[in-house]
């Protein structure tokens, strides 16, 4: 279990509990910045998860540099043949969904797709081992896997709901974007006595279209959260199993390899759906 | 799992991360993908119109064999025919010189024999002028009885 020098034996729930307790530091109300005191403050960063985010990010573009500078149309490497799998892969996905022409979709889909799956990948290392290397460098907390983290996911889903309203801005224009949200599903009357509902019908489908609208980065960002929290929770859970956890944690590995890829190709889909919708008139 | 400044950093890292994918990876990559879809394109056409030309160049290969073997037929026809043609020259120049050869031999043998008819004759007259000599057991005159004599030689 999780090294803690000098602290004795952990019961399970406390044993659980740090593993789920991110690495932070915030500024407090005097100025400065203090390390793991920072319950409802929102002037903190959960270095860990933002960390291994951003390092993720990087060995993602860095690999990805590697390959695209020596990139030939002649015979490719293994790892050339790797990324242009990928690649091919997204542009596919991307053609067979978003008709318009767009120089950001493909990237974008291209840096979901494997940021999220390597941010979701790390869950697959055993979930002891990082947290003791940095015990025993210590350092008291560490979540390793970024995509466990809320915050993390709303961060990329909000990314991605800005981008939502700025392709319905800029394909079907201010006056679009605003009928969009209160001339549907209901279409107000424009003529006669129901003029007089207009104001409720449009009031109406203004509170159910926000909600959809909204509910798009909430599911979209939720959703690879609650898949990858349960996934890291249950890995957890397996590893206070003893010697037993060996048959177990193989088998919810080879699950949780799916659930990686799964949620990651999800969460690049569902972008470039929302991103083509929001491009095209019905 | 509080919302906190964390959310604003990570938006902030994938706009960074996503530029970056689209300024430095995405077109090198599309583009190398692409031109690849290219090359096996043409590639593919190139060993199409190979096969073609494969198969003209042997229908081509074809033709040229079979003319050259009507060619070949031509000129041993020719050779055998000027073989033929010097056989026959040949022969006939053999006759030529045959006839030749026998007429120069009846030619000797004519000159021989007159030589020897000659020879014959000088000693003939010689012969009956003894004789003469002999039958008339006189002398006569030889000068008075030449022409007779040499009649007599002609006669023989």
């Amino acid at each position: 279990m999780a090294a803690e020098g000098g602290h004795g034996p952990l019961t399970s729930g406390e044993y659980i509990s740090h593993h789920l307790q991110n690495l932070q530091v915030c500024k407090v109300e005097t100025g400065e910045w203090v390390w793991n005191q920072c319950a409802g403050n929102f002037w903190t960063i959960n270095v860990d998860t933002m960390g291994w985010s951003i390092f993720l990010g990087l060995v993602f573009v860095i690999l990805f540099r590697g390959v695209a500078k020596k990139a030939s149309s002649g015979k490719p490497t293994k790892l050339q043949a790797l990324v242009e799998i990928i690649v091919g892969f997204v542009d596919s996905s991307v053609k067979d969904t978003f008709h318009g022409k767009s120089r950001l979709i493909a990237p974008l889909g291209l840096t979901i797709f494997v940021w999220v799956f390597l941010m979701n990948f790390m869950d697959l290392i055993p979930v002891d081992w990082i947290p003791m290397l940095a015990g025993s460098l210590g350092i008291p907390y560490m979540k390793v896997v970024p995509s466990t983290d809320v915050n993390i996911t709303f961060g990329m889903s909000i990314a991605v709901f800005f981008l939502i309203i700025f392709y319905t801005i800029k394909n079907k224009g201010v006056t679009g974007f605003i009928g969009e949200l209160t001339l549907h599903p209901i279409a107000p009357p424009t003529k006669g006595v129901g003029l007089i509902a207009a104001p409720f019908i449009i009031a109406f489908n203004f509170i159910l279209e926000s909600v959809a609208l909204i509910a798009k980065p909430v599911s979209l960002s939720l959703r690879l959260f609650g898949n990858m929290f349960a996934g890291e929770l249950i890995f957890i859970l397996i590893a206070m199993l003893g010697i037993y956890q060996l048959p177990l944690h193989f088998l919810w590995a080879g699950f949780h390899l799916l659930i990686v890829t799964l949620q990651a190709f999800i969460f690049m889909m569902l972008t470039i759906v929302y991103l083509s919708l929001a491009s095209e008139s019905h | 799992m509080d919302i906190n400044l964390t959310l604003i950093g990570q938006s902030f890292a994938m706009i960074v991360f996503v530029g970056v994918c689209m300024w430095k990876l995405w077109p090198p990559l599309i583009k190398a993908l692409e031109d690849r879809q290219k090359q096996i394109e043409e590639g593919l056409a190139a060993a199409d119109k190979g096969q073609e030309s494969l198969v003209r160049a042997a229908a081509e290969a074809d033709d040229i064999v079979a003319e050259a073997r009507k060619q070949a037929t031509g000129i041993l026809d020719q050779a055998h025919a000027r073989a033929n043609e010097i056989v026959a020259d040949g022969k006939a120049d053999g006759v030529k010189e045959r006839e030749r050869q026998t007429s120069a031999a009846k030619a000797e043998i004519e000159q021989e024999a007159n030589r020897a008819r000659e020879e014959l004759r000088g000693q003939v007259s010689a012969i009956a002028v003894a004789s003469a000599e002999k039958i008339l057991k006189r002398e006569i005159d030889g000068k008075a009885h030449e022409d007779i004599l040499g009649k007599l030689a002609q006669e023989l």
